[in-house]
């Protein structure tokens, strides 16, 4: 019983959200580089949001289903997806089942980076409590690599009522947002200090074109240089994820999901976090633009994100409890229902019309 | 470094971090006061912290901004660091790292005797008759950032960096001296290696050393060497710590 990898695409590796708790020992954080996806996907077909998916790039795996049934939904980037060549929708639960093979086109517009989410998550084995792959350090996820031909991927024990996620759609409005007028948004510091004036002018005010040094670690950035005030060296301290340090030739670089813990340039800011997975889908050539914002600013992002992923709670709820009526016992019914919206119980209230005369209400609520 | 440092500093990094910085010096008083206030927030607990990260000056704090309001946590943290300033800094603690110096386990220790005018013994007795203070780690899981290396030792890196240098290797590289946890390449100058694994990420911990700890090198034979491999291996081994005095 398992997923099987036909062809391993470009660079797909399982990810959580990642290995926190390590930094201070040196271990890398890792984990899904725009984590909101993951969450989504996790969250639409009922699995914990820290369960494991793979992160595709550019170019998805072949996969073909040797379970009995599993159910699936890609979110982050459209890649392009496909079940026995036909197109299916992202953001989106979808039933597969034995002998189903799912494939990929290749990315439909903005974004490279998917995350194919399965019922139950992909169990590997936990290292220092992540299920996420760390390339350089070849350690968790799938045997500490990007998968290959051959590998069989084990899917975890799904939640309960896991089948009633079928179908469940993430509407457009609560799927991640680009930053309004695609400013992506950085708190100055911990060391603007380090630059002139004119050198922070220039990050804020340029366009930067994402380089081809661009891998899980960071990014480097082409543009204007940013002028710093007296060297590039700090004394090493630590990177949050979304740090913007810029070494001694000018042009910044930032830091993504498998930076190291600590290090000695100088970070003239640090993209918000709300706009991080974002950051994260783009491609070599893109180019992005920066603007200040202050820390409340920054949580006020947070707090819609986490408004949107309660919503996205609700409609689950109410989807998993939609009323479904067994056609062969009773042929003529006509369905209305409200359902109650709470996330942590399942509630329904229904009004039931059969064949236009007997009405039931049904109100149940999950034990 | 000033005699009298002045306060930390809070330095935002993202709103789901903040930086307390103590000032930006290699110095062991000011790296003290890191390990500080880094186990008073261990043993406060607070929800909202995430994680912490300490570095050679500054300590980073990893905090969820949707569990408490950044400035609420950042008041109970100036009320810990102004406590904190009040009593005395908590002692330090010393482990023992054996390592067997020389020969294969350590190519390079003619080289920095040579470069240096001391006899391959001289070197030997300059690394292990010290303490040295950790820092950090970083780099890679488990590298211990080490100061007070006698300076009579340093010699720069290889000039072409080795593709493999094995996990335990010793090395020097100008004024440094560092553990290699894992096999990795690198350009350090190798002298010696411990027996000890520094990072299995299958262990709890997966990391033997830690910052805030002081080490001392112990030279060990081949034999006793390989003794101590075996003891690892089969989990009989303990790294046992004792309180260090202040010199």
């Amino acid at each position: 019983m398992s997923i099987l990898v036909e062809h391993p695409g470009m660079l797909t590796t399982v990810q959580d959200l990642g290995r926190w708790g390590y930094q201070a020992v040196g271990m890398p954080v890792a984990g899904a580089m725009d984590p909101l996806s993951l969450r989504i996907g996790n969250l639409l077909l009922g699995n914990p949001e820290n369960a494991a998916a793979l992160e595709c790039t550019l170019l998805g795996p072949t996969l073909r289903i040797e379970e009995e049934k599993i159910l699936l939904a890609l979110t982050g980037a459209d890649l392009g997806m496909k079940i026995n060549g036909k197109r299916v929708s992202p953001w989106q639960v979808l039933e597969t089942y034995r002998g189903d093979r799912i494939s990929f086109d290749g990315p439909q517009g903005k974004g490279c980076r998917g995350y194919l989410c399965f019922s139950g998550g992909i169990e590997v084995p936990l290292v220092m409590e992540s299920r996420s792959t760390y390339l350089r350090g070849k350690l968790g996820g799938f045997s500490g690599r990007a998968l290959q031909k051959g590998d069989a991927l084990v899917p975890g024990k799904p939640g309960l009522l896991w089948e009633s996620c079928a179908g469940l759609e993430c509407p457009e409005k609560l799927r991640p947002q680009e930053p309004p007028k695609n400013l992506f948004r950085v708190i100055l510091g911990p060391q603007e200090e380090k630059f002139t004036s004119r050198g922070i002018e220039t990050l804020f005010s340029s366009e930067y074109t994402v380089s081809n040094a661009a891998d899980r670690m960071g990014f480097r950035l082409e543009g204007p240089k940013v002028e710093h005030a007296e060297g590039a060296d700090i004394v090493s301290d630590g990177i949050p994820p979304g740090a913007i340090q810029v070494p001694g030739h000018g042009e910044p670089i930032v830091m993504m999901a498998d930076r190291q813990t600590t290090g000695g340039y100088a970070k003239i800011g640090v993209l918000c976090s709300g706009d991080f997975g974002r950051f994260a889908q783009k491609m070599p050539g893109d180019t992005v633009r920066f603007t200040s914002v202050s820390v409340s600013q920054g949580v006020k992002i947070l707090e819609k994100q986490e408004e949107n992923l309660r919503e996205l709670l609700r409609l689950r709820a109410s989807h998993r409890s939609r009323p479904r009526i067994e056609e062969e016992i009773l042929p003529a019914v006509t369905e209305e229902s409200s359902c109650g919206t709470s996330p942590e119980k399942l509630r329904g209230n229904w009004q039931i019309t059969i064949s236009g005369d007997a009405t039931y209400r049904v109100e149940w609520e999950e034990r | 470094m000033p005699e009298q440092a002045s306060a930390p500093r809070f330095l935002p990094a993202g709103e789901s971090c903040v930086v307390v910085d103590f000032g930006e010096y290699i110095d062991y008083n000011v790296n003290r006061k890191v390990q500080a206030l880094r186990k008073a927030l261990e043993k406060a607990a607070f929800p909202s912290i995430r994680e912490l990260l300490p570095t050679y000056r500054s300590l980073a704090i990893y905090l969820n901004p949707l569990k408490e309001n950044p400035r609420n946590l950042r008041k109970k943290i100036e009320e810990i660091l102004s406590s904190m300033e009040k009593e005395n800094l908590p002692p330090g603690e010393a482990v023992d790292i054996p390592v067997c110096y020389g020969e294969d386990f350590g190519p390079d220790l003619g080289f920095v005797a040579s470069s240096n005018g001391l006899s391959e013994e001289e070197v030997l007795r300059r690394h292990s008759g010290r303490e040295y203070y950790c820092y950090m780690l970083g780099f890679t899981p488990g590298f211990p950032y080490l100061g007070g290396m006698d300076p009579s030792i340093a010699t720069p890196r290889l000039s072409k960096p080795r593709q493999t240098i094995p996990g335990g290797s010793v090395g020097i590289a100008d004024q440094q001296t560092g553990i290699y946890p894992i096999e990795s390449p690198g350009g350090w100058q190798l002298i010696g290696r411990t027996p000890l694994t520094l990072f299995d990420p299958r262990k709890n911990p997966p990391i033997l050393l830690e910052a805030g700890l002081w080490i001392r090198f112990v030279p060990v034979s081949s034999e006793e060497y390989r003794d101590i491999a075996r003891q690892v291996a089969s989990g009989e081994y303990v790294l046992s710590r004792r309180e260090r005095r202040e010199p």
